[in-house]
């Protein structure tokens, strides 16, 4: 057998085992085989890549060893560094760590690009325009997802916002277009400079593209940069002749638009609107009149009604994770379940950083997902509530979003929690929420505030209750 | 006979394009947003195969230069691929449906 044939056999497994694997992944009961089944497909393409070696270039061979070793190293020192921290990042960090990781995956299709172009292996026509193509979408992805990083992270908080930036980030996609259409015409026959100028200027694009969107639409825009490293790794993947790069990179292309335009929709924002737009600058204009007062309430009073309630909703947001409250909230919710209470938790599309965010979070603290409903399956059963809790969340129970017209939240769809008997919100002070809009529900007659630490407002529910027990 | 690889260009390969453009979107499609996050994350570990294409690269790589691009892409790569795969795993380990084992 020649090596060739071992190469696309195994390529053909692992092109397989992706997509099984993607298949299995998108229900929560296989799901976490169908992430292994991926993993062993990686495993067999990479170490069947290594039989590249049998086959070199003739003007590779003096550096074959060499190129070996450095492979090697270079294999060694991405995973061990990768498996490390990905093992100790913290749930809550998630989003940025994706952003990290798939922002290395466009680097990688970029090196690849440059290589192709510096050494002026790529052939004419179509193989040169998807390499210069490739190396475009891949350095963007590169330098955008860096930033998107930095600022999830909270290493980067300026929000880049210049007048005639569009028209500055415009210019520089043009310059870019230009330059790729040059070297494709000149057959790649191009001075090293054009190409260095290319790459650099990309990178450029990618940071200046990134930094004027603010960072509650940052999920989208991670979304959006592993869709074009898909891509970008796809059209390599053609330049390259590897039919594993192109099916994998045009899968995850295309899931990833689609993944990117369900965000978006879900947070009532297109996402030309994302890219394009400041969030929030024509918010502040008129919020309306809002009647009523917020009224405090004891976080045992309220521990202690829910334990009188026959059902109970849950409206966890992003706050609940930052207090890490998952757990505390968790123990309440067993100890009302067994005194005959019905709990179910409602998430938001958008609760969390990212869709699905918050159901990764609660289940780090064991909340089985057959008691966690989506908006659209929960949303009529608020009205038949005796009382629904709002914790860490406030711009996705928002009735504003229904009503006010002048809101910038308005059209949102949101948690209908205001249609309860009675409306707990958990909430650290009386700040406003992502977005910068007053909350109408904290005003309502029906609405009571538990001022506090989530965390502390937890425990403190949790003993009332325990004391209830303990009393009698 | 001897094995050759199959050269794919032209329609070969655009054919290869629409039909794994089309399985990714009907994937997608159908799953519920509780796994949007795990998903993300899972996609983003699988092109990282892009580390195979690095590979190649830096395996034919013939001068300096081509050795540190070559040798900068297996590492940003394989550190998509593993990154990828610990958190997605990570993520998916935690889900587990009302257990009947505490009963």
């Amino acid at each position: 057998m020649n090596a060739a044939l071992i190469i696309d056999s195994a390529y053909f497994v692992a092109a397989f085992l992706f997509i099984f694997g993607l298949k299995r992944m998108s229900s929560p009961v296989t799901a976490s085989t169908g992430i292994r089944w991926a993993g062993l497909g990686m495993v067999v393409a990479v170490l069947a890549s290594f039989l590249y070696v049998v086959d070199v270039e003739p003007d590779a061979r003096p550096f074959l060893t060499t190129n070996v070793i450095l492979a090697v190293i270079a294999l060694v020192l991405g995973l061990g560094w990768a498996w490390w921290s990905g093992k100790k990042v913290a749930m809550t960090a998630m989003p940025q760590m994706v952003a990290l990781y798939n922002g290395m995956g466009g680097g990688a299709a970029a090196a690849i690009a440059a290589i192709e172009l510096f050494g002026g292996k790529a052939h004419v026509g179509v193989g040169l325009a998807l390499a210069v193509l490739g190396g475009l979408i891949g350095s963007i992805s590169l330098s955008g997802s860096l930033i998107a990083w930095g600022k999830l992270d909270g290493r980067i908080n300026k929000t880049l916002r210049l007048a005639g930036l569009q028209a500055i980030n415009g210019t520089l996609l043009l310059v870019l277009v230009g330059i790729g259409a040059y070297v494709v015409y000149a057959h790649g026959q191009v001075p090293v400079a054009v190409l260095a100028v290319f790459f650099a200027l990309a990178l450029f694009y990618g940071v200046m593209m990134t930094m004027p969107i603010g960072g509650a639409d940052m999920p989208v825009v991670i979304s959006l940069y592993n869709a074009f490293t898909g891509l970008a790794v796809g059209f390599e993947g053609y330049v390259l002749n590897n039919p594993a790069l192109m099916i994998a990179g045009m899968v995850v292309g295309s899931a990833g638009t689609l993944l990117t335009l369900l965000m978006a929709k879900a947070m009532n924002r297109s996402v030309s609107n994302v890219l394009f737009s400041n969030f929030g600058a024509a918010g502040d204009e008129q919020q309306g009149e809002i009647s009523g007062s917020m009224k405090p309430v004891d976080a045992g009073d309220a521990g202690i009604n829910m334990r009188y309630a026959s059902k109970v909703i849950i409206a966890p947001g992003y706050g609940l994770a930052v207090a890490q409250a998952q757990h505390k909230l968790y123990e309440f919710v067993k100890l009302i379940q067994d005194a005959g209470v019905e709990v179910k938790f409602a998430i938001h599309p958008v609760a969390g950083r990212m869709p699905g965010h918050m159901n990764v979070l609660l289940a780090e603290a064991g909340v089985p997902y057959d008691i966690i409903y989506d908006m659209e399956d929960i949303n009529n059963e608020f009205k038949e509530a005796d009382v629904a809790i709002v914790i860490g969340a406030n711009d996705t129970v928002n009735p504003a979003a229904r009503t006010n017209k002048s809101s910038p939240i308005y059209g949102m769809p949101i948690l209908n929690v205001d249609q309860a008997k009675q409306v707990y919100v958990v909430k650290r002070g009386q700040g406003k929420g992502y977005s910068g809009v007053e909350n109408e529900l904290f005003f309502r007659d029906n609405c009571n505030m538990v001022y506090g630490d989530a965390q502390k407002v937890m425990v403190a529910m949790i003993q009332a209750v325990k004391s209830l027990e303990g009393g009698h | 006979m001897e094995y050759t690889t199959t050269i794919l260009t032209g329609f070969v390969a655009l054919y290869i394009f629409m039909l794994a453009a089309f399985t990714g979107f009907e994937i997608i499609g159908r799953v519920p947003a509780i796994l949007h996050t795990p998903l993300m994350s899972g996609s983003n570990f699988i092109h990282g195969i892009v580390v195979v294409g690095a590979l190649w690269a830096l395996i034919n790589a013939s001068s300096t230069t081509q050795q540190v691009i070559g040798f900068v892409g297996v590492l940003l790569g394989a550190g998509n691929a593993a990154g990828g795969y610990v958190v997605t795993e990570r993520m998916l380990e935690m889900f587990k449906p009302s257990d009947k084992k505490k009963g």
